[in-house]
């Protein structure tokens, strides 16, 4: 069972504050566009779920017709504010006290009327069915509780990152996200409610359940509330969290006296639960019951769940259900126990949206004809609550009654294209994007989360700036701080709360936050500007390299990159010159280049790798626009497609800061070829492709990229990966393993960061990497 | 069981011996014989199959020398468990006069005391039902008496020790279970007696199978329910624990041990569980007040668990969920304490049957021996593992039960008093 049902007449007697008011802004957004709801209701929350299709304004970029407007416009392209139509997964969760209450809101603000039905799941969807009917004017349709259970597990698994966590108690990062796994399958579900099920997954449509035990979460409850005379579970928890189980249980060491060397079981060890209550004429605290109580079930569900995944040969097993959902007291005896019994061969999986699992099953059972799993979801930071510290100390009655509703919230944005790895990637399944992991690093956290704090004034500055005609901009940017800032907040306590806390969440985060507040592309003004600028210094830039002798044009091409790569207004540090000295050059961007040996510098390698023959096509992952992409990464692409090697530009589907997109990238690379022969035939003979990433952040997931670009990248037989920048080659993908050549450039513009890496500011990360299992497995084959 | 005995020779057995307790398999006896030296002599007779002529001529030549090696009476084993302390004693009948005359007045008056009383002060309990009469231990005839006692009057035995100057027989006390170690000190201190510790695993196994091969006449040692599916017709029958190997040997004492035995001496233990005996015990305490094994055993005989279960009605239903009820106040205050009892009871027992069904099928075991005092009296815990054994694995596995369910520990450990491994 996802959820523990009291049949309990008491239940009811929690009848809901009328006093509360819904934030309508907060919570059942986009209800007008609202359909397909689903709901699962559990013995003590309610999940609810329902699709939308979200307008918001998006930035899109047109070439002006030159031959006519020529005289009149300088700038290449003009940029219009569209709205686009996207879908929207919303899945809110809130106690069962409030459902009459949240039905009433949704009805007064339903317009959609084709809904029909809604589909249920959850051992209290019966008890609630005629409201819920009477109240909205949907048939309630039932489905199953596990098939929703599994379904929603599938989902999140496939679609959110750092979905699953492994958790440590008393360790610097008690939560320590997995990386999403390429298959899934198969795997194992335990889901610990009023009793214990465990389930089998080998496929989407193929599960069974195994095993199961009647000692679950409603015994910890029941035999609890009758030691203890307490009737709340996270009361029951909150007292277990206090106790001492050494004096109720008896240990090896009260049999031993000490450890039972020969078997190796160590004193501590329990031999008996309960075993001192049976000798011992005293008596007991609750809160040393509640704990005994504790370590008897989650050890009895913990060697049960290892029984089950050794017999089946699985070693990926997720726990789940109200015992679990979050508390950390349970996830940490649950862990011990699997620890224990496994001697640390199988890990015990948590999953941050565990509690949304059967509403979102339900909510897919009843879309199956738009069938969602055909598309890629992410979850959209703006609009979803994050994993909370669930604090025995705080009762989530107490929260209500001190008048706020108190609710938790998921959105998932549908995006416009599958996602997939990288397929050069070394190995998929141990590939981490992210370099540094601001959960296990704190003193990295506390200086970013200061860092983007910082920076805040400046976005807004810019967000406002790049809506100039509407006026109400201010007061939606004014939002958008408030929200980022408290997304922040919510991170310095919780660092967990969106699964790993990196660079790249962050910016992404704030990515989120803007959109959500209508500034799809904060900088494309600027963005604008510094392209047509960039533009007039083309030609000059090509014929100064053509100058050159080979071996000197090899160098200036490097040092052209590194030098575009500094502008950048995404980094503080340049924001502040930029803005402060317009007249700041690309020649002066090279002066200001750290000189070689660089901090990383596998330059001459790369040179000598010149000399050789050609690679057959390269991808380059590029990164702001202006300067950066038009005098940096253009001419160091000529002078690839001049020695015959192809070239892939794969660059952001969408704006993020400055970097170039795909749309602005089209513009700028035809304007390009009217002045350049060799990008213009290489574009006619295909050797130069445009592809977008499918990302739209400052930094990139290899295991998160546009199907087409993967599509590509096999046809075209890629040979040379280049991924150029501060957030796609240090804060993400440093140590990323490819199976082909790969070049990472970028010159660090965070004087901080320099320092963390031993170098100063602008110093030049230029590496140059050979898979060594190429020759390895030449090598080792006979 | 005739058919699993045999006779010996009349002059193969020494004087001291009758032919009434023999090994009922023709595997060799365990105990006194085993590592003595290995001479050859003529069969002496035909009746008997290769193996056993050997082992009876062996006997016999041996015989001498067993005297000569056996350790002076009394002759205890001794399990000090988490609750309870099990002491098997061998009190020899073929006491010829010259011994009567030569036997000590400490050692006469410590049989008399053990042999003529069935209970010992408060607690201490013989379990006269278990006595094993006329039996031929290290060539000595005698009965063994099985004698328990909560571990927490140890104190009390250890005081009798030395009022009955127990330390001046100069016997060496075998002893095993994880109070062979707690409590060694106090028996140097307060009865001046040096423990022999042994293993309890070890103990147990060879307890199990000494105790399966003496026992031939009376009830079956070894004995499983026929249709426990069906209560109606569920029947307690006799079994047979022939080439006994590989077996799953589930102790269930205070806590839980489960074994995988694939001989005498290689045997593993595969795992182990906290939710036994005590925690039944414990929690029955807690929940009702009762202060006994029994007690508690008597108030579940009587109660309803279903009424503090909760029935899951979904698809994959059958399933309870132990205490579910419970979250519910009426419920609560309703619910009787033989309720209680009862589902504190069905819960641990189902528990450990379902632990043990997965260990059997990942060991690839068909065979599961329950042994342990949680099974004392206890037929509804038997009942319950017999069903769950049968109901879960479609018949495969097979739930067997032995009548000294606690006391092999105790007999392992007198085992190697007499012979000492």
């Amino acid at each position: 069972m996802a959820e523990f049902v009291r049949v309990d007449s008491s239940t009811s007697s929690h009848t809901m504050d009328k006093s509360i008011t819904l934030p309508p802004d907060e919570i059942f957004r986009n209800l007008e566009n609202a359909k397909r709801f689903a709901i699962d209701i559990g013995g003590s929350l309610t999940k609810l779920a329902y699709y939308s299709t979200v307008q918001h304004k998006v930035a899109k970029v047109r070439s002006f017709d030159h031959t006519s407007k020529e005289a009149t416009n300088d700038n290449l392209y003009e940029i219009s504010v569209q709205e686009e139509v996207t879908a929207r997964l919303h899945f809110i969760k809130f106690e069962n006290a409030y459902i009459e209450t949240c039905l009433d809101f949704i009805k007064d603000h339903l317009v959609n009327t084709d809904t029909k039905v809604i589909k249920a799941t959850g051992g209290g969807a019966h008890k609630f069915k005629e409201l819920i009917e009477r109240k909205l004017g949907l048939k309630v349709d039932k489905e199953d509780e596990m098939t929703c259970l599994i379904k929603g597990c599938n989902f999140v698994l496939r679609n959110i990152p750092h979905e699953a966590f492994v958790f440590a108690k008393h360790t610097e990062s008690e939560y320590r996200f997995q990386t999403t796994q390429p298959d899934i399958f198969p795997y194992l579900l335990v889901n610990i409610g009023s009793g214990v099920s465990i389930v089998k997954v080998e496929s989407e449509d193929k599960f069974e359940r195994i095993g199961g035990s009647s000692i679950g979460g409603g015994t910890f409850w029941g035999l609890g509330a009758l030691l203890t005379k307490t009737k709340r579970f996270d009361e029951l928890l909150q007292l277990a969290s206090k106790g001492q189980h050494t004096s109720v249980d008896m240990l090896v060491k009260d049999i031993y006296g000490g450890s039972y060397g020969s078997l190796g079981l160590t004193g501590d060890l329990i031999a008996s639960s309960f075993g001192k209550s049976a000798t011992a004429d005293k008596e007991f605290s609750k809160e040393d019951m509640a704990k005994s109580l504790l370590h008897m079930i989650s050890n009895d569900i913990g060697q049960l769940a290892c029984l089950y995944a050794k017999m089946h040969n699985l070693s990926r097993v997720y726990f789940g259900g109200f015992f679990i959902r979050g508390h950390p007291v349970t996830m940490h005896t649950i862990t011990y126990s699997i620890n224990f019994f496994t001697k640390g061969e199988v890990q015990a999986l948590f999953l941050r949206h565990e509690g949304y699992l059967g509403a979102i099953g339900a909510f897919l059972k009843g879309a199956e004809e738009d069938n969602p799993n055909q598309y890629s979801w992410g979850e959209n930071y703006a609009g979803s609550s994050g994993l909370m510290s669930v604090s025995p100390d705080m009762n989530p009655m107490q929260r209500a009654r001190s008048g706020t509703f108190p609710f938790d919230m998921l959105e998932m944005d549908r995006l416009e294209r599958k996602l997939v790895n990288l397929p050069l990637l070394q190995d998929a399944s141990s590939y981490i994007p992210d370099t540094v992991d601001l959960i296990e690093d704190a003193p990295a956290r506390e200086y970013w989360l200061f860092c983007f704090e910082e920076a805040l004034d400046g976005v807004v500055k810019r967000a406002v700036a790049s809506q100039p005609d509407m006026p109400e901009a201010a007061e939606r940017a004014e939002k958008f701080r408030q929200k980022y800032r408290h997304k922040l907040q919510t991170l310095r306590h919780q660092p967990f709360a969106y699964g790993s806390l990196t660079v790249r969440s962050l910016l992404d985060t704030r990515e989120h936050c803007l959109n959500e507040f209508n500034f799809p592309d904060p900088y494309c003004k600027i963005k604008q500007q510094e392209n047509d600028m960039a533009l007039k210094y083309y030609q000059k830039a090509v014929k100064a390299l053509d100058g050159l002798s080979w071996e000197q044009r090899q160098f200036a091409l490097v040092r052209g990159v590194l030098a575009g790569n500094v502008f950048d207004w995404g980094a503080k540090a340049v924001s502040d010159v930029l803005e402060s000295d317009p007249e700041f050059g690309f020649e002066q961007a090279k002066r200001q280049l750290e000189e070689r040996p660089w901090l990383v510098d596998s330059y001459d390698q790369w040179f000598e790798r010149l000399k050789g023959p050609p690679h057959k096509c390269a991808l380059f992952f590029v990164d702001n626009s202006g300067v950066d992409i038009i005098l940096g990464v253009m001419p160091f692409v000529r002078e690839l497609l001049s020695r015959g090697t192809e070239v892939v530009l794969a660059s952001n589907s969408s704006p993020a800061l400055n970097d170039v997109t795909n749309g602005e990238l089209q513009i700028l690379t035809e304007s390009i070829a009217a002045m350049d022969p060799v990008i213009q035939s290489s574009l006619e003979e295909d050797r130069l492709i445009l592809v977008q990433s499918g990302s739209s952040s400052p930094c990139l997931d290899l295991s998160r990229l546009d199907k087409v670009l993967a599509m590509v990248v096999r046809e075209r037989n890629i040979d040379l990966v280049i991924i150029e920048g501060m957030g796609r080659a240090i804060h993400t993908n440093y140590y990323a393993m490819l199976s082909c050549e790969s070049l990472k450039m970028a010159v660090i513009k965070n004087s901080w960061l320099a320092d963390r890496l031993g170098g100063k500011l602008f110093s030049v990360v230029f590496k140059y990497e050979v898979p060594i299992t190429d020759h390895l497995s030449a090598a080792l084959t006979p | 069981m005739a058919s699993n005995g045999h006779q010996r020779d009349d002059e193969s057995i020494d004087e001291d011996e009758t032919p009434t307790k023999q090994p009922r398999s023709d595997r060799e006896m365990p105990g006194c014989f085993r590592n003595e030296p290995d001479n050859e002599a003529a069969s002496p007779a035909g009746r008997a199959t290769s193996q056993r002529q050997t082992s009876n001529s062996t006997a016999r030549l041996r015989s001498d020398s067993v005297k000569k090696t056996r350790p002076p009476f009394p002759w205890f084993g001794m399990d000090i468990g988490g609750t309870l302390v099990k002491l098997v004693y061998f009190e020899p009948k073929d006491i010829t006069a010259e011994e009567e005359q030569e036997e000590v007045e400490n050692l006469k008056s410590i049989r008399r005391y053990l042999t003529s009383n069935i209970a010992y002060g408060k607690t201490g309990i013989r379990d006269v039902h278990l006595e094993l009469q006329d039996l031929t231990l290290c060539g000595r005839k005698g009965n063994l008496h099985f004698i328990r006692f909560p571990t927490h009057d140890l104190p009390a035995f250890l005081q009798m020790a030395r009022s009955k100057h127990f330390s001046s027989l100069h016997t060496t006390l075998c002893a095993t279970g994880g109070g062979a170690y707690k409590f060694e000190a106090d028996f140097r201190t307060m009865a001046d007696l040096q423990l022999h510790k042994l293993d309890e695993l070890d103990c147990l196994i060879r307890g199990v199978l000494y105790i399966d091969s003496v026992v031939s006449s009376g009830p079956s040692e070894c004995y499983y329910f026929e249709n426990p599916t069906d209560p109606e017709r569920c029947i307690q029958k006799p079994y047979t624990l022939e080439n006994p190997y590989p077996l799953l040997l589930v102790n269930i004492g205070s806590g839980v041990s489960i074994l995988a035995v694939y001989s005498e001496t290689n045997y593993k233990r595969v795992t182990g569980t906290s939710l036994g005996g005590g925690t039944f015990l414990g929690l029955c305490c807690l929940l009702t007040g009762c202060s006994s094994f029994e007690e508690a055993l008597e108030m579940a005989s009587e109660g309803e668990s279903t009424k503090v279960d909760k029935l899951v009605r979904d698809i994959y239903g059958g399933d309870y969920e132990s205490f579910g009820n419970m979250v519910s106040k009426e419920k609560r205050e309703t619910v009787s304490k033989e309720d209680l009892a009862r589902a504190t009871l069905v819960s641990i027992t189902n528990n450990i049957g379902s632990i043990t069904r997965m260990c059997a099928l990942n060991e690839n075991i068909e065979r599961v021996v329950f042994v342990g005092n949680f099974l004392r009296v206890n037929t509804l815990s038997m009942k319950l593992l017999a069903y769950a054994m049968d109901y879960w694995s479609k018949g495969q596995l097979k739930a067997l039960f032995l009548q000294h369910e606690g006391y092999f520990g105790a007999v392992g450990a007198l085992l190697e008093l007499l012979h000492p491994s």
